[in-house]
C-alpha cells in the first residue's frame, strides 16, 4: 500500500546543521521522501576569478586558502604549480618535499573533518568529530608552528614554500605520525563495527563506476565508486612518483565507502609523510623568482589531487602582471552534479548522510 | 532617515510589509502575573520547608524523626491533623507537602542533571565543558535560565498562538504525574496506585499531544516533521515498551509501583538478571519515548534541526530541554523501580536512607543515557520503526508467553524459592540469547564482516576499465561474503 | 609554450579529427585543438568514443573573453590512458552561443551554468541553464571583461603597486 501525500517544499539550509556552511538546497518532500533536489549556492561568492584578474600572481596566493578553507595547502599547491608550469619556474628538491609534507598533512587533517562530519550527520551527537578534531588540531599546530596560520595557510609560494620548517617542527611531526596510524585504526574499527553506522551508511547515495566518471567526480567520490584514479599516480607532481603508496578504491560507490576511501587515504598519506620526513633533502625551501613576475602570454593547466578531488588551476596570462585568467576547477561543486541523482527518492535522512559522504566546502564551491 | 524612523515607517505599512517575519511584541505584558506566580512559589517553598522542619523535629509530637523514613513522618503528621481538624486538611496538607516535594525535587534533579550531563559529555568528547560560571561551572545551568528567561519570546508568524503557548507548560504534566507515582521509599509513595504500571504507561503517551500540538502550531515544516516522526515512534514504542513490563507483573504478582519493589526488596533478587530481554526492550523503547540516541530521530539534530520545538526560543524552549531531562529521569526511575529493586539495595535500605539508595540507582541509570549520546549514531525512521515491530513486539510477547509459563510453573512447585528463581533466571538468560540470535537469523539478519568491507588498495591508476578489472578479481571474494 | 606533463599535441589531435569529421576542426597548437563552436557536441562525443583518444571525463570547463571573443576551453580526461586533451571553441562576442555538451558529459551540468552565470555564454540544450552563483536579474556577467565598464572600471592590473608608470621593474 502506498499513501500518497501533498508534496511540500523543504529548505534545508543555508543555515542548517549539516550543510556545513551557508549552501541550500531547496526539496519537495513527499512526507519523508525527497521527490525532488534543487542546490542554490552563491551565498558565500567572493568573485574570487573576477578579483584575481587585478591582482598579482603572488597576491593571488591567499585566495586559494580561502576558496577551499579546510584544505589550503592543496588550494595553494595547486596555484603555485600552475604558475610555475606557466612562468617557467623551477622549485628546489626541498621546496618539492616540503610541498608535499604539507600538502598531505592537510588531506590528514581534512579527511578527519569530512569523515568527523559524515558521523555526525549520522547522528552520531559529535563524538567522532571531536577526536578526529584532535588530531586535526595537532596537525594546525604544526601548520601554525611552520608558518603561523593554521587555516588560511598561504605557505606555499611560486618557487617553493615561504619558509623552513622550524627544528622543533620535525620531532612533533614525527610524533604525530607515530601516534596517527594506531588512531586511525581504533576509529575506523569503532565505526566500522558500529551495526548502526553500516546501516546508515551502506547503499546510501550509491554512484557506478561509469556515472561517476562521465559526472567528472573526484577525489575520494570517484574513488569510492572503484575507480582508481589519482592524480598523484597519474600525473606525478612534486615527485609523488618517489614515494611508494596505495590508491584505496571502494567497491559499492555508497558513502560507506567514501568513509572508508578517506580513512585508508589518511593512512597512506601517513606512510607518505614519513617518507618525506626521511628523505627530506638538504638545500634552499625556495628558488628566487622576479618580484615583478611577467609571465610569458600563454595558458597553464595544473591539477592536484586535493582532499576533495581534482583541484585544478587554470591560468592565462597576456604577459601582465596579473593572470588574464583565473579559473578553479573546484571539486565540492562537480562533485555536487549527481546530488539529484543521489537524492531524489531517498529519505530525508539518507540524502543528509548522501551530502555529508560528498563532503563539501561552501568556499570551493562558491569562491 | 534614522534606523528608528526607516523601522516606524515599515510598521505604519503594516504586518504584510513588515520584512521580519516576527512581531514586534510578541508576549502581552504579563509582568504582575508573574511576579505574583513566582512570590507564591516562593511562599510554597518556604512553608514546605517550614512544615517539613517542623514534622521531623517533633516540635508536634516530641518525637524526633529519623531522615531515613519521610514517609514515617508524614504518616504521623497526618494522624496528629486528622484528630484535630477535618480529613481534608490533612489530605491537602500532605498533598501539597508531596507536590512540593516533587517539584523542588524535579527543579533541582533539572539544575543538576545540566550540569552532569554537559560535564558527562564533554569528558567522552574529550572537552571540558561548562567550567566558568561558579565553582566546576556548577552555576551553568542557573545562568542558562536566567539568559533564557530574559530571552525574548519570538512567535513565528502564522503560528496558531494559543496552541503555540500550551505545549511547553502541558508537557510538563505528564512527567510530573509519573514522577508523582514513584516509590521513593518503603512508605515515600505520593500516588500509591494498586494499578501503577497502567497508570504510568497511560500517562506517560500523553506528552505526545503536546508534542503534536507543538509541531502543528509552530507553521514551519521541520517541526511537523518532527512531530510526524514523534508520533510515528510513540504509537510503535508504546507497544513494546508496554508488553516488556507484563512480564515483571507476572513475576511479581503486583501491579503497584510499591509492590514491585517490595518483591524485590523481599525477595533479595532484582528483576533485571530475571528479565533481561524486558530490561533491554523497555530500555530502548524508552529511549525512543524520550528522543534520545541512538534513537532522537524527532529531534535529529542534522536532519531537522531540532524537530517540533524549532520555532520554540527563550524559556518555552528551556522547558522543552528541562522537561526532555525531566523525563530521562522519569524513565530511569522506572527502570530502577521496575528492574534494578527500586529503594531496596540487598539490606542496606536498613542503614541507609532508601530514597538516597534510589538516587544513586537512577543516577546509574541516566549516566547510562548520556553514555549513549555520547556513543551512537542514530538510527533511521523506517530502520527505528522495522526494529520495534520486526524485532522488539514479537521477542516481548514471545517473552511474556515464557515468563507466563515460568510462573504458573512456579507457583504450583512446592520448591524453595531460591530453586525456582535461580532456575527462571538462567532459563531467561539462556533464552534471551538464543531468541534474539534465532530471531535476527530467521529474519534475514547477517551481522557485517569488516574484513570485506574494507577499500581494495592499487597502485595502478586507471578508469573504467581498471575499475571494471578490479571489479572482476573481487567478484568471488565478494560473492562468499554476500 | 607550457603543456602540461600528460598533455596530448593538439595537432596530433586535430589530425584524427580530420580523419573523421573534416570541417569540424578550426586550428590546432601543440597545445589545444580548436574546433567550431556549433559541432563542439559532435566534437566531443566522438573523443568520448574513440577508443584511442578515450575522453572519458571532462576534466574542466571554463571560458575566456578576449574581448573580441569568447574562448570556451575544455579540458577532456582520459582515465584509462591517462592523457589530457584540450579542445577549444571560439565564439563570437555578440550573441554567444554554443551546443551544450551536457549529452555526452553529465559533469558539464555545473560547470557550464557557471560559464553561463558568469560569462553569460548560452548554452543549447542544457535542461537547467539557470545563473549559478549569482540572482536571476544579476545585472551582466562579472566575468566579462568589460563589465562595470560603464562605472569607468577598467579591467586588469597595469604595472606592478611599487612601478613607474612606463617603466616595467624587473
Amino acid at each position: 500500500m502506498t499513501a500518497a501525500s501533498e508534496p511540500y517544499v523543504l529548505n534545508i539550509g543555508p543555515q542548517h546543521p549539516s550543510t556545513h556552511g551557508v549552501f541550500r538546497v531547496r526539496v519537495v518532500m513527499d512526507g519523508e521522501r525527497i521527490r525532488d533536489i534543487d542546490m542554490i549556492v552563491g551565498y558565500l561568492h567572493r568573485s574570487m576569478e573576477k578579483l584575481a584578474e587585478e591582482r598579482t600572481y603572488t597576491q593571488n596566493i591567499p585566495f586559494t586558502d580561502r576558496a577551499d578553507y579546510l584544505a589550503a595547502m592543496s588550494g595553494n599547491l595547486g596555484y603555485c604549480l600552475a604558475v610555475e608550469q606557466l612562468a617557467g619556474v623551477e622549485v628546489p628538491e626541498r621546496a618539492s618535499y616540503l610541498r608535499v609534507i604539507f600538502a598531505e598533512l592537510q588531506r590528514i587533517a581534512s579527511h578527519a573533518m569530512a569523515n568527523g562530519q559524515l558521523v555526525s550527520d549520522a547522528g552520531a551527537w559529535q563524538t567522532p568529530l571531536l577526536y578526529m578534531w584532535r588530531e586535526r588540531e595537532k596537525i594546525l599546530d604544526l601548520f601554525e608552528m611552520t608558518c603561523g596560520a593554521r587555516l588560511t595557510t598561504n605557505y606555499m609560494r611560486i618557487g617553493g614554500v615561504a619558509f623552513d620548517p622550524p627544528p622543533e617542527f620535525f620531532p612533533a611531526a614525527s610524533a604525530l605520525l607515530d601516534e596517527l596510524p594506531a588512531r586511525i585504526a581504533e576509529y575506523t574499527e569503532l565505526l566500522v563495527d558500529n551495526e548502526i553506522f553500516l546501516a546508515r551508511t551502506r547503499n546510501v547515495g550509491v554512484i557506478s563506476a561509469a556515472d561517476a566518471i562521465n559526472a567528472s567526480l573526484a577525489g575520494p567520490m570517484l574513488r569510492g565508486s572503484g575507480v582508481p584514479w589519482d592524480l598523484r599516480k597519474a600525473e606525478p607532481y612534486c615527485g609523488y612518483d618517489r614515494f611508494d603508496f596505495a590508491v584505496p578504491v571502494g567497491r559499492a560507490g555508497d558513502a560507506y565507502d567514501r568513509f572508508m576511501v578517506r580513512m585508508e587515504e589518511v593512512r597512506q598519506s601517513v606512510g607518505i609523510v614519513r617518507q618525506a620526513l626521511d628523505g627530506l633533502p638538504p638545500g634552499a625551501h625556495k628558488t628566487d623568482i622576479p618580484l615583478a613576475l611577467r609571465p610569458e602570454p600563454g595558458e597553464a593547466y595544473a591539477r592536484v589531487e586535493g582532499p576533495r578531488g581534482e583541484l585544478g588551476f587554470y591560468l592565462v596570462s597576456d604577459g601582465g602582471p596579473a593572470p588574464y585568467r583565473f579559473h578553479i576547477r573546484a571539486p565540492s561543486l562537480i562533485n555536487l552534479t549527481l546530488l539529484r541523482e543521489m537524492a531524489v527518492g531517498a529519505s530525508l535522512p539518507d540524502a543528509i548522510v548522501a551530502l555529508g559522504s560528498i563532503d563539501i566546502v561552501v568556499g570551493e564551491i562558491d569562491r | 532617515m534614522s534606523r528608528f524612523a526607516a523601522w516606524q515607517a515599515l510598521r505604519a505599512m503594516g504586518p504584510a510589509s513588515f520584512p521580519i517575519g516576527v512581531r514586534a511584541r510578541a508576549v502581552p505584558r504579563l509582568r504582575g502575573l508573574r511576579v505574583a506566580g513566582a512570590l507564591a512559589a516562593l511562599v510554597l517553598v518556604a512553608v514546605s520547608i517550614a512544615i517539613g522542619v517542623v514534622v521531623v523535629s517533633g516540635v508536634l509530637d516530641g518525637r524526633w524523626y529519623d531522615l531515613r523514613d519521610l514517609g514515617i513522618a508524614m504518616a504521623h503528621l497526618r494522624g496528629r491533623l486528622d484528630e484535630r481538624f477535618d480529613p481534608a486538611v490533612s489530605y491537602v496538607a500532605s498533598a501539597l507537602i508531596g507536590a512540593t516535594g516533587i517539584l523542588g525535587f524535579v527543579g533541582l534533579v533539572l539544575l543538576v542533571l545540566v550540569w552532569v550531563e554537559r560535564r558527562v559529555l564533554a569528558r567522552m568528547q574529550i572537552r571540558r565543558g561548562p567550567n566558568r560560571v561558579g565553582p566546576f561551572g556548577l552555576l551553568q545551568p542557573v545562568a542558562d535560565a536566567i539568559k533564557l528567561i530574559q530571552k525574548e519570546t519570538i512567535i513565528p508568524r502564522g503560528a496558531d498562538r494559543l496552541m503555540y503557548y500550551l505545549p511547553p507548560l502541558l508537557v510538563f504534566i505528564p512527567l510530573m504525574l509519573v514522577m508523582g507515582a514513584l516509590p521513593w521509599a518503603p512508605r515515600m509513595i505520593y500516588l500509591d496506585l494498586n494499578v501503577g504500571v497502567l497508570y504510568v504507561i497511560a500517562v506517560s503517551s500523553l506528552s505526545t499531544l503536546a508534542i503534536f500540538m507543538a509541531g502543528w502550531s509552530s507553521n514551519n515544516h521541520y517541526a511537523l516533521l518532527g512531530a510526524m516522526r514523534t508520533i510515528a515512534m510513540m504509537i510503535s514504542y508504546e507497544i513494546p515498551q508496554s508488553i516488556a513490563l507484563l512480564p515483571v507483573v507476572l513475576i511479581t504478582g503486583s501491579m503497584s509501583l510499591g509492590g514491585i519493589v517490595e518483591w524485590q526488596a523481599d525477595h533479595n533478587l532484582w528483576l533485571a538478571p530475571m528479565l533481561p530481554l524486558a530490561l533491554f526492550t523497555f530500555f530502548f523503547a524508552s529511549t525512543a519515548e524520550l528522543n534520545r540516541t541512538p534513537n532522537d530521530i524527532a529531534e535529529a539534530e542534522s536532519e531537522i534541526i531540532a524537530g517540533f520545538h524549532t520555532e520554540y526560543s527563550g524559556m518555552k524552549f528551556g522547558l522543552y530541554y528541562a522537561v526532555e531531562m525531566g523525563n530521562a529521569t522519569a524513565v530511569a526511575a522506572l527502570v530502577t523501580t521496575m528492574f534494578l529493586g527500586g529503594w531496596s539495595a540487598f539490606g542496606l535500605e536498613e542503614w541507609v536512607p532508601p530514597y538516597a539508595i534510589f538516587a544513586v540507582k537512577v543516577s546509574a541509570v541516566y549516566f547510562l543515557f548520556i553514555w549513549l549520546r555520547g556513543t551512537l549514531p542514530r538510527f533511521r525512521l523506517d530502520q527505528l520503526m522495522a526494529f520495534a515491530w520486526k524485532y522488539l513486539i514479537p521477542l516481548s510477547i514471545l517473552n511474556t508467553f515464557v515468563v507466563a509459563v515460568e510462573s504458573s510453573i512456579a507457583a504450583r512447585w512446592e520448591v524453595a524459592g531460591v530453586v525456582s528463581l535461580g532456575l527462571i533466571t538462567l532459563f531467561n538468560l539462556g533464552f534471551t540469547i538464543v531468541a534474539a540470535r534465532a530471531w535476527t537469523r530467521a529474519l534475514g539478519y547477517r551481522p557485517q564482516r569488516e574484513r570485506l568491507l574494507r577499500p581494495r588498495l592499487t597502485t595502478a591508476v586507471g578508469g573504467l576499465l581498471a575499475a571494471q578489472r578490479l571489479q572482476r578479481e573481487a567478484t568471488p571474494d565478494s560473492a562468499s561474503g554476500a | 609554450m607550457p603543456r602540461g606533463p600528460r598533455q596530448l599535441d593538439g595537432r596530433e589531435v586535430a589530425q584524427r579529427l580530420r580523419a573523421a569529421m573534416p570541417d569540424a576542426v578550426a586550428g590546432a597548437t601543440d597545445e589545444w585543438v580548436e574546433v567550431a563552436a556549433p559541432r563542439v557536441a559532435e566534437v566531443l562525443r566522438w573523443l568520448h568514443d574513440d577508443p584511442a583518444l578515450d575522453a572519458a571525463q571532462l576534466s574542466s570547463l571554463c571560458s575566456v573573453d578576449r574581448y573580441d571573443r569568447f574562448e570556451l576551453v575544455y579540458h577532456l580526461q582520459s582515465l584509462d590512458q591517462n592523457h589530457l586533451i584540450v579542445v577549444k571553441a571560439v565564439l563570437d562576442r555578440e550573441q554567444p552561443s554554443l551546443p551544450s555538451v551536457y549529452g555526452v558529459y553529465r559533469g558539464a551540468l555545473l560547470q557550464e551554468r557557471e560559464v553561463y552565470d558568469l560569462m553569460g555564454i548560452h548554452f543549447e540544450g542544457h535542461p537547467d541553464l539557470r545563473r549559478l552563483f549569482l540572482w536571476e536579474g544579476f545585472p551582466g556577467h562579472p566575468l566579462r571583461k568589460n563589465f562595470l565598464q560603464i562605472a569607468g572600471h577598467h579591467p586588469g592590473l597595469p604595472r606592478f603597486p611599487f612601478e613607474e608608470p612606463g617603466k616595467q621593474a624587473r
